[in-house]
């Protein structure tokens, strides 16, 4: 199934575009997604953390992802 | 009053003071952050701030409803900016306003550590000779 990635921040210099479609296997959940992320960016194993995001809401591992889900990477974050 | 803002404009404390402002306050705190200029003596020349602002809303109501629940407060005014920020500029603001002062202190440090913690918003910071998303890296 198709997901699409939201990346802000460091995650965005990782992938290289702001958003892109990813193929990923069903069933597949943040922590998945996670183990992919890891594999075709060696980048995000150096983060200090690596959250998600669906639907402005963070996620933990086994929350499973659907067709056409919009998944947003939040990377360490350093505001204020 | 509960005002929370993402603002791609300069800050003004007196807006986020008055915002809070009420009769029945004994206290207004005002935590205002500054843009510093260096980061382990080395020289920063500007930030920028990104932010995923609609998750960033909801993560600050998040902070807002902690400080009514815990701390009782009376209103609270949370403003954030984006964009690039040269040293001096403020990049947040945080004004609680309580009835006594002990609870407007912590709510207003409460809220920042928090912020800094949850809310999806980075920071890049621009020296002479190469950038760094901060916290990024252990």
């Amino acid at each position: 199934m198709k997901i699409k990635l939201v990346t802000f921040g460091i995650a965005k210099e990782i992938i290289g575009a702001p958003e892109c479609n990813l193929e990923v296997k069903v069933p597949c959940n943040i922590g998945d997604l996670k183990q992919i992320l890891m594999t075709q960016y060696q980048e995000f194993k150096k983060l200090q953390s690596i959250k998600f995001a669906i639907n402005e809401n963070y996620q933990e591992d086994h929350f499973l992802l659907h067709e056409g889900d919009e998944v947003v990477i939040i990377p360490p974050v350093s505001g204020g | 009053m509960r005002d929370i803002q993402i603002l791609e404009t300069p800050l003004n404390t007196q807006s986020c003071h008055d915002a809070v402002a009420d009769p029945a306050a004994g206290g207004i705190v005002v935590f205002v952050g500054v843009v510093r200029n260096q980061t382990k003596s080395r020289k920063v020349v500007q930030l920028v701030f990104e932010s995923y602002v609609p998750m960033a809303l909801k993560e600050i109501d998040k902070i807002a409803d902690t400080l009514y629940q815990k701390w009782g407060i009376l209103h609270v005014s949370i403003h954030h900016r984006i964009g690039v920020l040269e040293i001096g500029e403020i990049p947040v603001i945080i004004a609680v306003s309580t009835p006594h002062r002990q609870a407007a202190f912590e709510a207003c440090q409460y809220a920042i550590d928090t912020l800094k913690k949850t809310v999806p918003i980075w920071k890049k910071e621009i020296f002479e000779n190469g950038t760094v998303w901060v916290s990024a890296h252990p």
